[in-house]
């Protein structure tokens, strides 16, 4: 791995997003909310999802951490709100696919397709210490999605501390 | 004879190697420090004609072997000044002298009860004590830090922070983070005189500093950052104090007689050494010993001053470079933990900071260093640390601070 590698790691879009995060800050009302931590660097995010039926109505965190960790959780934001909740699932294994890629990708394209912005982050997936910090947010949207649809959506709020 | 750094770094194979394309700058030492051949080969020597078990096993192999770690037990009392190698407990690292510590010189404490530690700790030397008060409904105090970083002596003494309830005080002679030399004498003169025994953290000291003679009543530090190998470390104590404290873990080598009914135990050292030791790693921290005296404490400490001027000097002068800790070289260490922001105040988080780093060749930590407590009194969520050691150059800390530059900017384009 040389300079080059490192820096088309941090793509100008994760930078936006690190800069400009979407959907920051945790709001009212929600389905399940969740915490969880990367102990190894101490990287936070307490997420809340809201499911209206079975879409991803709202998705709203509180985070800490590396500009890898917080531009993806931006990003994935961004791209499961309004997605039914089979879509962000298919959204989360698309990513987590292009994590464990090592930055070999067959098709980028159709990767982007059900990506979008996230496909920025295949660089990521060459520095397999970082990929952790990629898959901070999802994990915590996938966990928080999943515990609402146990509880019910739009029932009773959850927290769950988890590592 | 003037200090030939590059002569030393000869000794160290690892320093000539490259990473990610780029010489290695390795600025991490008080993460682990890196090993000179000699160390390396002690060790090997060891395996290869004299390894036995100590203490037990009758044969030639057995003499050696016990030689040896009994050996190496004499070099570190002689290296910290101790008037006996009998007060030399060699554990496994820091965190399990100090785990040892708490455990017995904790054995009696009970409820109202007090221990002091301070917000600068490593977690090695919080995280014992925190369970000691649990086990014990003893509660748990601490310094706090001026805001130049240093021990806030003043405000403790205001607050009445040791009293005739403390029990215990435990504090860092070096912190791990902000480098700042703590007053140890003049927190011992306080402990002792309300009765309190005093426990030092003198893992990021004895490396660095020369130790006439060891602080406190107990101390602990650790071989892998001294140049030795991990597995090894030390808890040296006062000799009449070691023989007052019960046994930590039982077991082997600790005992005296042993029956079904009850047991006696060893006198100390061996009262606290369970099982079969570290030996060879003991050996290798004799080696690593020698090595530190050949060189001089006396002009690695003036060698490394210097690194850390020039450090201070250059990283103070990047713009959006916060330095966590004292910004001149004095009562100071060689960590110097830093955050860093681009010039419209975005903050860069260390792990990033580290990532382009690496892919330079420069090795340096980023985190909260096992000092959680002590970032959140900073405001910080975690921070960047070089620090450096008796083979670190000027040239490496110049090519930190280029690379600082480099990600500052980088992360700046907007």
């Amino acid at each position: 791995m040389d300079d080059a590698s490192v820096e088309a790691m941090y793509q100008e879009i994760i930078l936006d997003h690190y800069r400009r995060k979407s959907h920051s800050g945790l709001r009212e009302p929600f389905s399940c909310q969740v915490g969880h931590v990367n102990p190894t660097c101490g990287d936070e995010v307490e997420l809340r999802v809201r499911l209206d039926g079975d879409t991803v109505a709202d998705v709203s965190y509180e985070a800490v951490g590396c500009a890898i960790s917080q531009a993806s959780t931006s990003v994935m934001s961004d791209l499961v709100i309004g997605q039914t909740v089979d879509g962000a699932f298919a959204a989360y294994d698309a990513f987590h696919k292009l994590m464990d890629s090592q930055g070999v990708v067959d098709d980028l394209d159709a990767a982007e397709a059900v990506l979008g912005d996230g496909v920025a982050f295949v660089g990521v997936a060459k520095f397999p210490a970082r990929v952790k910090c990629a898959l901070l947010g999802w994990s915590a949207f996938r966990d928080a999605a999943l515990q609402a649809i146990e509880g019910g959506a739009g029932s009773a709020k959850k927290e769950s501390p988890h590592g | 004879m003037a200090y030939d750094v590059e002569r030393i770094r000869e000794d160290f194979p690892i320093l000539s190697r490259a990473v990610n394309g780029h010489p290695l700058a390795y600025l991490d030492s008080a993460n682990t420090a890196q090993k000179p051949q000699a160390v390396v080969d002690a060790i090997a020597e060891h395996y290869l004609s004299h390894n036995a078990n100590v203490a037990r096993a009758m044969h030639a192999l057995g003499a050696e072997a016990t030689q040896a770690f009994e050996g190496a037990r004499a070099k570190v009392a002689s290296f910290i000044g101790a008037g006996s190698a009998d007060e030399v407990v060699f554990t496994k690292n820091a965190s399990e002298a100090l785990n040892l510590a708490a455990h017995t010189l904790g054995a009696g404490l009970k409820t109202g009860d007090e221990i002091v530690v301070s917000v600068m700790e490593h977690h090695s030397n919080i995280v014992p004590w925190q369970l000691l008060c649990q086990r014990t409904g003893a509660r748990l105090r601490w310094f706090d830090i001026t805001d130049s970083g240093r021990l806030d002596l003043d405000k403790a003494r205001a607050d009445g922070l040791i009293n005739e309830r403390t029990k215990i005080v435990s504090l860092a002679w070096v912190s791990n983070v902000l480098g700042s030399v703590n007053p140890v004498a003049e927190v011992a003169d306080w402990a002792h005189s309300v009765g309190a025994a005093f426990v030092v953290d003198a893992s990021q000291g004895v490396p660095h500093l020369p130790t006439a003679r060891p602080l406190g009543d107990l101390m602990a530090f650790t071989g892998h950052k001294l140049l030795g190998p991990t597995g090894v470390g030390v808890l040296w104590g006062r000799g009449e104090l070691l023989e007052a404290l019960p046994p930590f873990l039982g077991g082997g080598e600790m005992i005296e007689v042993v029956r079904m009914e009850g047991s006696t135990y060893a006198p100390p050292p061996h009262r606290f050494e369970a099982g079969t030791p570290p030996i060879a790693q003991a050996v290798g921290l004799g080696a690593a010993i020698d090595y530190l005296q050949a060189v001089g404490m006396d002009e690695i400490a003036a060698h490394e001053r210097s690194v850390t001027e020039h450090a201070l000097a250059r990283l103070g002068s990047i713009e959006g470079l916060r330095v966590l800790g004292p910004t001149t070289a004095e009562d100071r260490g060689g960590a110097v933990s830093f955050t860093l922001a681009t010039r419209d105040g975005l903050a860069i988080h260390p792990h990033d900071v580290m990532q382009f780093l690496d892919a330079q060749g420069i090795a340096v930590r980023g985190g909260h260093h096992c000092a959680r407590p002590l970032h959140e009194r900073l405001g910080v969520q975690s921070s960047t640390r070089m620090s450096s050691y008796l083979y670190t150059t000027t040239g490496e800390i110049d090519r930190l601070a280029d690379a600082l530059v480099y990600v500052r900017d980088f992360f700046g384009r907007v």
